[in-house]
């Protein structure tokens, strides 16, 4: 059974994003890394391929800089990386994301596509759904737990009262919530050998991609402003009165 | 672009549309043009008498059993395709909720249309314009759609309140789409709701939210047991959800509800971004936090540093006794 992981690496969660106020575009000078949501993925695939045999290929679009995520993802497992960077996909919007990720896939033998569920940074929310639009495979989404038996794929998924167990024949795309799996760490073995492991770089025109990129995407950002800040309130350190204080506040707003 | 038809996809549970696509669809109307809404569920025409009041003339409805059987972004996106062909909406509004996102998604790829996502808010003078707020709410974006057409639009729930219109039932009119034979592989085996006692999140006057910082799991009794007293409802964080620690259905935040209490109490919750944005719209906020830097002092009206396991247990006493 063959997987592909699509992964993106976004700015450090840890450390607060910015805009540049005249592109509009993230600023990614700061620390870069993998989408803390795809180790999961990729944890989930190599969990698949060492029980099914097969193996995991991870894609990812972006800059230069991303080779730093796939070789991330390469010392934890997954046997083989495609990166696809260019200067004409910068600012790509979801569709644009999904339409080079879902180009990608076609090339790969895969019986499962896994992701996250969003990226941590843009967090649009809708790349998986269209890339299984794309690919005309069903997707299963916001996954708990996975489990594949010959040609089916069982899984939970989460909703937003409680939890729906549904199952797909393959191929499927498949994200994945945090909280899935207990991501591995890459050993130092891992680390080693990921050097030595393929990495496809192909290009726009490989994908046959001519026409996609920030330029088309057919909507634009016309104004970033600060939000208003919530006025400061008081603070207090508990020295054995704060539950008074907090229960007169309670009373005070005609809670109790 | 002017909008002359805004169209709502409408979620519907047991018979009734949830309160999300009543929030859009009382949106849509301030919007000017034809409000209609989009439903597939085998009990959609049920719903056409409250999605009629609160906006909508039109109700397209996938009535098929199967709608109720199937994994529903697949063949739901497939029949909104063919239909928007027919009758060219100019916006499409989703909830952001999980359905919302499945639909959305694969209906944009298959129409090669642009989707904004997360937006908190809604305009259409001349072009379809949604704000969004990015880095945990710190900044505001203001985005808007060219020429392509239809424009969807992801829009996280209670970003509206949803007000009746005292329109009569919507006239349904059957989606006569076929399910294709690729979506029948991918199948519904079974539901179960985690269902709790008193108020719903969304919904309730008081929330109480715990964190990593309450220790561990069985620490959320005492959450559970201040709630009851104030008749509230117990949220958590992302990080004690992934933990396992509480379930899913109980995570306020940015992959999780958005809750608009008249007060929060985040308890042990450091006030991460994720957290931050599913929250920040509470009337007041109370936290209670050992660590005197943990971000979400920022946002509290009332920010005590202390041990909550020691503080709360005082607090459901003090309020035991006013109560008398």
């Amino acid at each position: 059974m063959n997987v592909v992981v699509c992964i993106k690496q976004v700015p450090d969660p840890n450390s607060p994003g910015q805009l540049d106020p005249s592109t509009h575009l993230l600023k990614r000078d700061g620390e870069l890394v993998l989408d803390p949501g795809d180790e999961f993925g990729v944890e989930a695939g190599l969990q698949l391929v060492e029980k099914h045999g097969g193996q995991v290929t991870v894609v990812s679009m972006g800059p230069e800089r991303g080779l730093d995520a796939v070789r991330k993802a390469l010392a934890m497992g997954a046997a083989k990386g495609v990166l696809i960077s260019d200067d004409s996909l910068r600012g790509s919007d979801a569709l644009t994301t999904a339409k080079v990720l879902a180009a990608a896939i076609r090339k790969q033998d895969f019986d499962v596509v896994i992701t996250a569920t969003e990226s941590t940074d843009g967090y649009t929310g809708v790349v998986p759904q269209m890339i299984a639009g794309l690919l005309d495979i069903p997707a299963v989404t916001f996954a708990k737990s996975v489990s594949v038996e010959g040609d089916k794929l069982t899984a939970q998924r989460q909703t937003e009262t409680g939890i729906e167990v549904v199952e797909a024949t393959l191929p499927v795309v498949l994200s994945v919530t945090a909280g899935v799996n207990e991501p591995r760490y890459p050993s130092l073995k891992g680390i080693m050998g990921a050097k030595q492991k393929p990495l496809d770089r192909p290009g726009p025109a490989d994908l046959n991609l001519e026409d996609v990129g920030g330029a088309s995407t057919g909507q634009r950002i016309t104004a970033i402003d600060s939000a208003p800040e919530r006025a400061a309130g008081e603070i207090i350190k508990d020295e054995g009165e704060a539950a008074k204080r907090i229960v007169d506040f309670l009373a005070d707003k005609k809670v109790i | 672009m002017a909008v002359a038809k805004t169209w709502v996809f409408a979620d519907i549970v047991d018979g009734t549309p949830v309160g999300a696509a009543l929030e859009l669809l009382t949106k849509a109307r301030s919007l000017g043009g034809t409000v209609e809404a989009v439903a597939f569920s085998p009990q959609a025409e049920s719903a056409a008498a409250l999605l009629g009041e609160y906006g909508a003339t039109t109700l397209h409805a996938g009535t098929d059993a199967a709608y109720g059987e199937l994994l529903l972004g697949g063949p739901a996106a497939d029949a909104m395709a063919v239909l928007a062909e027919q009758h060219h909406p100019d916006l499409i509004l989703f909830a952001s909720t999980y359905l919302g996102r499945d639909v959305a998604g694969r209906l944009a790829a298959k129409l090669d249309v642009p989707v904004i996502g997360n937006g908190l808010e809604l305009s259409a003078n001349g072009q379809v314009s949604v704000g969004t707020s990015i880095f945990g709410a710190t900044r505001n974006v203001t985005t808007v759609f060219e020429d392509r057409k239809p424009a969807i639009v992801l829009v996280r729930p209670k970003s509206f309140a949803a007000e009746s219109g005292g329109g009569g039932p919507a006239t349904v009119s059957a989606v006569s789409a076929s399910i294709d034979d690729k979506h029948r592989g991918a199948k519904l085996i079974e539901r179960r709701s985690e269902a709790s006692s008193g108020p719903k999140l969304e919904e309730a006057p008081v929330v109480i939210s715990g964190g990593r910082g309450l220790g561990e799991p069985k620490n959320f009794e005492v959450l559970e047991q201040l709630a009851s007293l104030v008749g509230g409802a117990v949220g958590a964080s992302r990080a004690v959800v992934d933990a396992g620690w509480v379930p899913y259905s109980m995570q306020v935040g940015q992959t999780g509800k958005t809750v608009k209490p008249a007060i929060y109490i985040a308890v042990g919750i450091s006030g991460a971004m994720q957290h931050t944005v599913g929250m920040k719209g509470a009337k007041t906020i109370v936290a209670i936090n050992r660590d005197a830097d943990a971000p979400i002092f920022k946002l509290a009206d009332l920010g005590v540093v202390g041990d909550a396991m020691k503080i709360l247990p005082q607090v459901i006493e003090q309020i035991k006794a006013r109560k008398g």
